[in-house]
């Protein structure tokens, strides 16, 4: 593939409810191997922003692209609904906050992994149960509890089940929204662990929301400051963590224990 | 190497009333291969504020920061995220006093880190970690365990076995033995010997004048170079 084209681009992605503002004129590059995170209050427009890059939200305006893996360039929004259901199949994988929104509740855990490689072609049941198998073991799932449905599982587990459903297909982007949220301190920890050593050894891009300044410090290469639905800062994570210039940016480092 | 030319950084807190703090004004330094310059001003004159500058963890108001990377000349001052990104993986280590960890990541694969970003296979980066690890003294009862529970002494010599394992081109060092033992001090004194000895450029800021001693090639003052006082 072209190094020289980003993965993702984004070029003045606008989203009004009606005359309140969703998002307005947010332009991203987000290049392979990178995870870019997208932090700002409640209400700022994050959740809505990530919508509209992952096509799950039609914008009033803007512009948004995708490589293939071919090197051809997409455009998200304007794509055929087939084809961009074909996209979020293969190239692509959401982690919702709420782990009930990416699971489904009535079967096993490990057919929740397999049906997406089903829904890629694979047929051999032998094959999608190992790989099943080996990607409970990944998200640090007892092996014993495949044939268990996640409705018996804690929250953490069910978030580690829905990641490894995501990310069993490989996708190159993964969205995620609030993907440590609600969860206890220690499962947290060892999520960011286990997403961090996924982007390393996958290389898989990522666009992570979040309101926790202290996971975009452990996982995000760079972040948007988002208030108000606009972009107030961006840049390298450390810098807008260790030097913020925007008031708001400011504020809300400020405001937090030692991110 | 390094050059910066007329640097100048000012923070504006706008939480406090919009306060200026002019830190660094007009900063002049170059430094060459196999050199260590040591800055020598007071503390809160700015020392650590010209390093973050030069990894581009602060950003300047004014001035260049050049950096021989990739057998070209990067600006870390204009340069975008993704140069900046490839200036840290290959071009220049940062050593701070903290450590930043995810709790949970043993002290082993926090050292490796660097050299994996760089693109060396597991066993062989492991293998390099493991040796400095043993070099530094950190016993290896503790390279599994995640070095957020270990002493200050501890975690500042991950940190350098961090910062050292991937040999860097340029090294930033503030105030690297801080908080280490006579003992300890004399191993990384002889690490960066070794450091300087494969040419690496190296600007620190030394507080032991002891180690600083041991180490500097030049000494340089910010304030002589029309930084605040």
């Amino acid at each position: 593939m072209d190094a020289d084209r980003p993965l993702l681009r984004a070029r003045g992605v606008t989203r009004y409810y009606g005359a309140r503002v969703g998002c307005r004129d947010v332009g991203l590059d987000l290049w392979p191997g990178e995870v870019l995170g997208i932090v700002g209050e409640s209400g700022s427009g994050k959740t809505t922003l990530l919508g509209c890059l992952s096509g799950r939200l039609e914008p009033s305006a803007g512009t948004v692209e995708f490589t293939g893996r071919d090197g051809t360039v997409v455009d998200v929004l304007r794509m055929p609904e087939p084809a961009l259901r074909k996209l979020a199949r293969t190239d692509w994988g959401i982690v919702h906050q709420n782990p009930r929104d990416g699971l489904r509740l009535g079967v096993s855990a490990g057919a929740n992994v397999g049906e997406r490689l089903m829904a890629l072609g694979a047929r051999h049941y032998g094959r999608i149960r190992a790989t099943a198998f080996d990607w409970l073991g990944r998200v640090e799932i007892d092996r014993e509890r495949i044939d268990d449905w996640p409705e018996t599982f804690s929250s953490g587990m069910q978030q580690r089940l829905q990641i490894a459903r995501t990310l069993v297909t490989e996708p190159r982007l993964v969205f995620m929204d609030e993907p440590t949220g609600g969860l206890d301190v220690s499962v947290q920890a060892r999520l960011l662990d286990l997403l961090r050593r996924l982007v390393t050894d996958l290389g898989l891009s990522a666009v992570i929301v979040t309101h926790d300044l202290a996971v975009t410090r452990l996982l995000a290469h760079r972040l948007l400051v988002m208030r108000g639905g606009e972009v107030v800062e961006s840049g390298l994570t450390d810098q807008v963590l260790d030097d913020p210039q925007h008031p708001y940016t400011q504020l809300l480092v400020s405001s937090v224990l030692q991110p | 190497m390094l050059l910066v030319e007329g640097l100048h950084k000012t923070f504006t807190l706008h939480t406090q009333g919009g306060i200026q703090l002019p830190v660094l004004r007009g900063v002049d330094l170059a430094v060459y291969p196999g050199e260590c310059v040591a800055l020598t001003d007071p503390s809160g004159s700015g020392k650590s504020t010209l390093l973050r500058a030069i990894y581009a963890n602060y950003r300047p108001q004014r001035g260049r920061i050049l950096v021989s990377h990739a057998g070209g000349k990067v600006d870390m001052v204009e340069a975008g995220p993704r140069d900046l990104l490839a200036v840290r993986r290959l071009t220049i280590g940062y050593v701070s006093q903290f450590l930043r960890v995810i709790p949970r990541v043993p002290a082993l694969d926090v050292v490796i880190e660097p050299l994996r970003a760089f693109g060396v296979a597991r066993d062989e980066a492991l293998e390099r970690g493991r040796a400095l690890l043993a070099r530094l003294r950190i016993p290896e009862r503790l390279w599994s365990l995640s070095p957020v529970t270990f002493s200050g002494g501890e975690q500042q010599r991950v940190n350098l076995a961090r910062g050292f394992v991937a040999d860097f081109p340029i090294l930033l060092l503030d105030e690297p033995t801080a908080s280490l033992d006579v003992a300890s001090r004399a191993l990384v004194v002889e690490l960066i010997r070794d450091a300087l000895a494969r040419r690496t450029a190296i600007v620190g800021a030394f507080h032991d004048a002891e180690v600083r001693e041991a180490l500097a090639t030049r000494t340089v003052t910010l304030h002589g170079a029309g930084a605040a006082a």
